[in-house]
């Protein structure tokens, strides 16, 4: 039951991405380009994909989840260094090749040997992230 | 083109379904970043079939979708040196922030976690500022 649902859910994930044309890097570029040709799309994207996720937000509430288990816990206020950073240096490479995970994933069979080499980079890159962190644990830990 | 808004209107539904039927059905945050990245250091192994075969999904449904729908031209740049670059920081960032565009953005604004939507501004902020640098400064992507 858990993998089926994660079947249908990765599926339409997937299809929805691509139909977007969020797997086009122009698009997704020209949308963070605000002093190029401004392209707006991926608002829409984000806009159009809020919405069912809100409903299930509401739905969560006195539920439990269909494959059984919890929800997942309210998120904690925290705002860290952590989260400032991190999304910065994802930022950074998300403009640099116009990617994010998602996408990069939906592109497999027709990105080309680019799309592998940046899912390859990205994984190395996810590999390396918990040392990274505890480095900077260890910068900000009182001497 | 100038249809371009619906189909992402359509196609941003059909994320935030994906993202409805995980939440509900699983009880899990639908966030590519953390999907993948708990596969690669270990910390998802518990649920590693449950990732593989949700990724398995999304890299199959654009092939199931491909002759009934337009361009599939990702025109990704062909510079290594700017896509090593550019999946190092993504794997990196995703993994330090604890998420990217589909679990800090879709799913942490739409429950309007304070996380989710400072995250999204600052990943938005440097991906804007990047692409004015490297596009219009340096002329390099």
């Amino acid at each position: 039951m858990r993998n089926f649902l994660a079947f249908i859910a990765g599926g339409l994930f997937g299809a929805g991405l691509f139909v977007s044309g969020m797997t086009d890097t122009t698009k997704v570029q020209g949308w963070l380009d605000i002093f190029g040709n401004w392209d707006p799309t991926l608002a829409f994207v984000m806009g159009g994909a809020i919405i069912p996720m809100a409903i299930a937000w509401r739905l969560t509430q006195n539920r439990t989840p269909i494959a059984g288990g919890s929800f997942p816990t309210p998120p904690e206020p925290k705002l860290g260094r952590n989260l400032v950073l991190g999304s910065v240096l994802f930022g950074m490479g998300w403009g640099l090749a116009g990617l994010c995970p998602g996408p990069s994933i939906a592109a497999l069979s027709y990105g080309g040997w680019g799309n592998i080499l940046f899912v390859a980079a990205m994984l190395v890159g996810m590999l390396g992230a918990p040392a990274v962190r505890t480095q900077l644990d260890r910068l900000s830990a009182p001497a | 083109m100038e249809q371009d808004w619906i189909w992402g209107l359509v196609g941003g539904l059909l994320i935030g379904t994906g993202g409805a039927v995980y939440l509900l059905g699983n009880g899990r945050i639908m966030g590519a970043s953390g999907i993948i990245g708990g596969l690669v250091d270990g910390s998802g192994r518990s649920t590693a079939v449950e990732r593989i075969v949700f990724l398995v999904g999304v890299a199959l449904l654009p092939i199931l979708l491909m002759p009934i729908y337009r361009e599939v031209d990702t025109h990704l740049t062909t510079n290594p040196a700017v896509l090593v670059a550019a999946g190092l920081l993504v794997g990196i960032g995703t993994r330090i922030a604890n998420g990217c565009t589909s679990g800090h953005g879709v799913c942490g604004i739409s429950r309007l976690s304070l996380r989710g939507i400072v995250a999204t501004a600052f990943y938005i902020g440097a991906g804007g500022l990047t692409v004015v640098i490297f596009r219009h400064l340096l002329g390099v992507i």
